[in-house]
């Protein structure tokens, strides 16, 4: 695992940008609600993280998301975002009305938390689409596009 | 009524696409249009609209470049005269 990529300087870079990606992609999903950012956009940077390492390490598996598991990952982005609206919607409420979602909360936090948890979905479901394009698009040796 | 900030990225984004058009190597139009997606980023962050910007900045800059980077791959580099 601590084989060189490929030139030193693919290496060093990667190395260095690849773990603040992750963590800024982090910031980005927790503090969206107050400053610029959310779901759509650090699910993006996730994704630009995972495929920054597969342009520099030039075949895939070795880190990150297989394939099958970024499917897995947007299937399941997008069934939490439809979880968690038709809770809403099966304990009397909308769809997506967060505030009626049985937790020992008041509406204000229910609401908060429900819409992390949509923006969780977001993420998941936007990371696993952009790997599974570029996957599709590269279409490594070895395996059917 | 504009600011000369937004008039001075406005100009260059003319010119990044006018640019992205003509050349006729497909990777440097690739470069040149991700400066066309960063100068628009810079653009819309000088109007406010930050969130935008920012999913500009992230989608058009970065995914989209690659994604066409990859697709340039399966083709010709050159556009035939």
């Amino acid at each position: 695992m601590r084989a060189p990529f490929g030139s030193p300087v693919l290496d060093a870079a990667c190395r260095l940008l690849v773990p603040f990606l992750l963590l800024f992609a982090l910031y980005v999903l927790v503090h969206g609600h107050d400053s610029p950012g959310g779901g759509f956009q650090s699910g993006t940077l996730l994704a630009g993280a995972v495929i920054l390492v597969r342009l520099v390490r030039g075949h895939p598996g070795g880190w990150g998301l297989e394939r099958r598991a970024a499917l897995g990952l947007a299937c399941g982005g997008v069934g939490l975002y439809a979880a968690i609206g038709l809770a809403s919607l099966v304990f009397g409420g909308h769809y997506l009305d967060y505030s009626a979602l049985p937790l020992p909360l008041a509406a204000a936090s229910r609401r908060a938390l429900g819409i992390l948890g949509i923006e969780v979905g977001v993420t998941l479901g936007v990371t696993g689409v952009l790997v599974l394009i570029f996957d599709a698009l590269v279409a490594w040796e070895g395996e059917e596009a | 009524m504009m600011e000369p900030l937004a008039t001075v990225f406005l100009v260059l984004l003319v010119a990044c696409g006018v640019a992205a058009m003509a050349v006729s190597d497909l990777l440097a139009a690739v470069v040149v249009f991700g400066a066309f997606s960063f100068f628009s980023a810079l653009y819309f962050a000088t109007l406010g609209a930050l969130d935008v910007a920012f999913t500009e900045a992230v989608v058009g800059a970065a995914m989209s470049a690659v994604f066409v980077v990859t697709a340039v791959f399966h083709t010709t580099r050159r556009t035939k005269a």
